[in-house]
């Protein structure tokens, strides 16, 4: 198809579809004119039929479906018969996922580039014009629309019918309120409810024990004896109770700490000084939570050097040698202290729970 | 036998007609097929992200039929010997399971992890076109809006999937958010309890997240979507200035058969890549991070990367807690709460804001090119340095272990960088943004550089230029006016040099028009405004 300048369009006229004598174009280009198009080129990307160049493209194009088609069957292939249950160490089947990967990817981009190749190559270039017709409704229609919803709204007659409007409101509102009710009740959960509210107990509560204090313990359940951690060497540990060391007592994973004896005198000069914490070390043992009072990490990172504790999450910092207070970084608050000491066994036990509330800041809080 | 063969030709028509009797699809259709688009390589950026959209559905939908929103404390005995034995939620576990025990699980969960991935970063760089080029304004201020609630549902879209599969990495981030919720005045604890369902981590989240995620926001995200689309097809999409192109016209082609084509040709090319990315490199190995637990975290865990500017104005935040009595707001509430809702919101009046500052009350379907309003290319520089400095921030240990720069250091680069950076941000490209204008203009005034150095009688030299339009008596270039689009610059954009490069495909390629647009006069054009 040679160049067609200005078909269609605004200056066409129209023409009677049904005339035998028009060609196929023809109908097209009537068609167009009714959607206000106007073709201004529209061309054969080669000159002649069948030139040597189209059927270059043409090969190209039908090579391009070829390695689909081959990919997208290798990717069955490897799917169904390459090795793929995991073993350990290096076998075949660590290469399933890659070789599924290459496969379909192949497969996949070959298919689309044959497609976007036919489409940008072989078929003929056009540039056309649509005029855009973004004008707004008329005048007289906005009014029509506006004066309908109005008379609608009178003819319901709530402006003259003042005990309806109170009725209306009345009588719908709790079918909205009970709409929303089964939600909001059914998801709310007092945090503040019950003896000991979860967000001011952890596990080394003793109403966790029957009243009893709580065996600090590893992550087995097994207890600690202070000879257990070496100097200047820490633990984490967990309340002693049934599940203590799972996501249930997600709050009271503690680190304990056995400082060198110059850094514990500093600590507990520190600790005595302050209300809260007077008294909880256990000679130069001490325990800190270990849930950031920023966000809730566990702040686990303990530098020997310089008895700080390091939050992975936002990089806080705690020094432990000073009631763990923040130095760095956005916790503004000290990790709570549990006072420790060591029952008649001589295990580590929690002489209470936590004293300041474990874990991220909120606006309630003691 | 004949007759038979007849009715079989004449099938379709019958068909047809049929259809059209009940449906009246023929007008429409005509419509359709006809409908004009305009073509620039930019705006396949939204189809990118449609694209990945899909893949996310179908991948998705594969997921599911294997993974067990529980969280049901489990013993795991599969393949992956190294995690034996291991007590674990019941998600974690199909998380397992379907990355190792089900035929070809890993490859569909890396799909979809990609193409998350993926839809969020063209989200962003498709969100940037149409800022950059004031493909907001009036009419499409809505379409603006709906992309931005896109975005918003699509992060968290990312956020919920990324703590389904309940590993290390997944419980850390829903220990945050957890404590991003505690932070909120008065109703934080409410908040937070309801929606853990008790003190955090709790028996119910993963299932909430469960619904949340392959339910309700890919629902909405359907829903936005289709209006986003249905909104494109009414309005009609914008295009770039140039000869022919009107405020009142669109230049293109039509949709079928070579604009579908290519569309289709192309998600299959965004889907084929996506494949790749997902046999080839590995993402979120879930099995290597084990189980959460409250005690344990790694050093470099990241969150995927459209979450990191959350984490790093968190890490860059100083510790500035405001006392209200016996209350308190904890200083995670500004970044997390205040700043994730500003930055969804504001720029979601952007359209009106800069309407009301320019008195603007017209229609636009002309792109502009982001030089010719400084203003605006400054104020979305300076966004886009915001969110780097905060993006980098969230791997800021990461930066700090592997440069040797103290951490600490890292923290104040970022706090300062949060602040100086986006200023000198938007000063740097107001000036760039003139300085492209005032070349414009001169070429336009004096005509293209051509490399050639005359001299003259009286020993000066003059470089000569080559008018781009008609001359005076004088010879000398009559100025042009700026038409809104690209000023040829060099001799070879007027046809001057052959393309050097042959193309794979027959023909060689035609170097593009030279797209000169001043020529055009007789056509009406929308009347360019250049901010200053
Ligand atoms: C809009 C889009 C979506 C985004 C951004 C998104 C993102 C994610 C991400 C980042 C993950 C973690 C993947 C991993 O394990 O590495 C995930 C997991 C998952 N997604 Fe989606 N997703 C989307 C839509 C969907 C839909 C529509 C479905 C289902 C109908 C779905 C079903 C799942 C399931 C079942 C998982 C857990 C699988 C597992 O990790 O074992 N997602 N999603
Ligand atoms: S959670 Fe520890 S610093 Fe943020």
């Amino acid at each position: 198809m040679t160049a067609e300048h200005h078909a269609g369009g605004a200056g066409a006229k129209p023409v009677d579809v049904r005339d035998p004598h028009l060609t196929r174009f023809d109908i097209v280009k009537e068609g167009l004119r009714r959607d206000d198009i106007e073709i201004v080129t529209y061309e054969s990307q080669f000159h002649g039929q069948n030139s040597k160049a189209e059927k270059r493209v043409v090969r190209n194009i039908a090579l391009l479906f070829l390695i689909s088609g081959a990919a997208t069957l290798a990717f069955l292939g490897f799917y169904i018969w390459w090795p793929w249950e995991f073993e350990l160490g290096h076998t075949l089947s660590d290469y399933y996922t890659p070789i599924l990967g290459i496969s379909l990817g192949i497969g996949l981009l070959a298919l689309g580039f044959a497609i976007l190749a036919w489409a940008k190559k072989l078929l003929p270039h056009e540039l056309s014009i649509q005029q855009r017709h973004g004008d707004p409704s008329s005048d007289s229609d906005r009014l029509i629309a506006g004066q309908t919803i109005i008379y609608m709204a009178d003819e319901l007659g709530v402006q003259r019918r003042p005990l309806l409007k109170g009725a209306i409101a009345l009588g719908m509102a709790p079918l909205g309120l009970a709409a929303a009710a089964p939600l909001v009740g059914g998801l709310i959960e007092n945090p503040h409810k019950g003896e000991h509210p979860m967000m001011y107990t952890t596990g080394f509560h003793p109403s966790h024990n029957d009243g009893k204090p709580v065996r600090l313990t590893r992550e087995d359940g097994s207890p600690i004896r202070p000879e257990d951690v070496s100097t200047g060497g820490q633990m984490t540990v967990f309340p002693g109770i049934p599940h203590g060391a799972t996501n249930q007592h997600a709050d009271s994973p503690t680190l304990l700490i056995h400082l060198r004896s110059d850094d514990a005198t500093v600590t507990r000069a520190a600790a005595d000084a302050d209300p809260r914490n007077r008294g909880s070390m256990w000679g130069d043992y001490v325990a800190y939570s270990k849930i950031c009072t920023h966000a809730g990490c566990p702040a686990s990172l303990y530098e020997q050097q310089t008895n700080r504790l390091l939050c992975p999450c936002h990089q806080s910092q705690f020094l432990i040698t000073d009631n763990a207070q923040p130095i760095f970084g956005p916790a503004t608050r000290r990790l709570p202290m549990l006072p420790l000491t060591v029952d008649a066994e001589g295990f580590f036990v929690a002489a209470s729970d936590f004293k300041d509330t474990v874990g991220p800041d909120f606006w309630e809080r003691p | 036998m004949k007759r038979r063969k007849m009715d079989l030709a004449e099938a379709p028509k019958t068909f047809a007609k049929g259809v059209d009797d009940r449906f009246q699809a023929a007008t429409p259709l005509r419509g359709l097929l006809n409908k004009v688009f305009p073509d620039h390589w930019s705006f396949l950026l939204g189809e990118i992200a449609l694209f990945s959209f899909i893949v996310l559905l179908l991948t998705g939908v594969f997921l599911t039929l294997f993974f067990d929103p529980s969280m049901k404390e489990v013993q795991y005995d599969g393949d992956y010997l190294a995690l034996r034995g291991t007590w674990m939620s019941a998600a974690y576990e199909s998380s397992l399971n379907l990355s190792f025990e089900v035929r070809g699980g890993l490859f569909m969960r890396q799909m979809h992890h990609w193409a998350a991935l993926l839809f969020m970063a063209s989200i962003v760089v498709h969100m940037a076109r149409i800022f950059f080029t004031g493909a907001f304004r009036k009419p499409r201020e809505v379409n603006w809006v709906i992309g931005i609630l896109l975005f918003l549902l699509g992060f968290f879209a990312g956020f919920t999937g990324y703590s389904l599969p309940d590993d290390g990495l997944s419980g850390t981030g829903l220990r945050i958010a957890s404590a991003i919720m505690l932070t909120l005045p008065v109703i934080g604890t409410w908040l937070s309890a309801s929606i853990f369902g008790g003190e955090f981590p709790g028996e119910l989240i993963i299932g909430r997240f469960y619904i949340a995620h392959v339910l309700l926001i890919p629902g909405i995200l359907l829903a936005l979507i289709a209006v986003h689309l249905g909104l494109i097809f009414k309005q009609k999409h914008t295009q770039w200035p140039g000869p022919m192109r009107t405020n009142e016209n669109v230049v293109g082609e039509r949709m079928f058969p070579r604009y579908a084509m290519k569309q289709g040709g192309f998600f299959m090319a965004v889907f084929g890549v996506i494949a790749l990315l997902a046999g080839l490199f590995q993402i979120n190995p879930i099995w290597l991070f084990g189980p959460y637990r409250a005690a344990e975290v790694s050093s470099a865990s990241q969150p995927d990367w459209y979450v990191m500017f959350m984490d790093g104005l968190v890490r860059l935040m100083p510790n500035w807690q405001i006392y209200i009595g016996n209350y308190s707001i904890p200083p995670m509430f500004w970044p997390a709460v205040v700043g994730l809702g500003a930055l969804f919101t504001l720029p979601m009046a952007y359209p009106w804001l800069e309407a009301r500052k320019l008195k603007d009350k017209r229609t636009h379907h002309l792109l502009q090119r982001p030089r010719d309003n400084p203003e605006r290319v400054g104020i979305g520089m300076m966004a886009f340095t915001f969110f780097m400095v905060a993006t980098l921030s969230g791997a800021n240990d990461v930066i700090a272990d592997k440069f040797h720069i103290s951490l600490n250091a890292m923290t104040w680069a970022g706090r300062i960088g949060l602040l100086l950076l986006p200023p000198l941000a938007y000063y740097i490209s107001v000036r760039i943004c003139l300085g492209l204008q005032q070349h414009d203009r001169e070429v336009l005034a004096h005509g293209v550089e051509t490399g050639i150095i005359k001299r003259l009688p009286n020993g000066q030299f003059v470089e000569v230029h080559q008018p781009l339009g008609p001359v005076d008596e004088h010879g000398h270039p009559i100025p042009l006016e700026y038409a809104g689009w690209v000023v040829p610059k060099k001799m070879n954009r007027l046809g001057a040099l052959a393309p050097a490069v042959k193309g794979f495909f027959y023909p060689v390629e035609k170097p593009a028009e030279a797209p000169v647009s001043p020529a055009v006069e007789a056509i009406k054009r929308e009347e360019i405004k250049s901010g200053r």
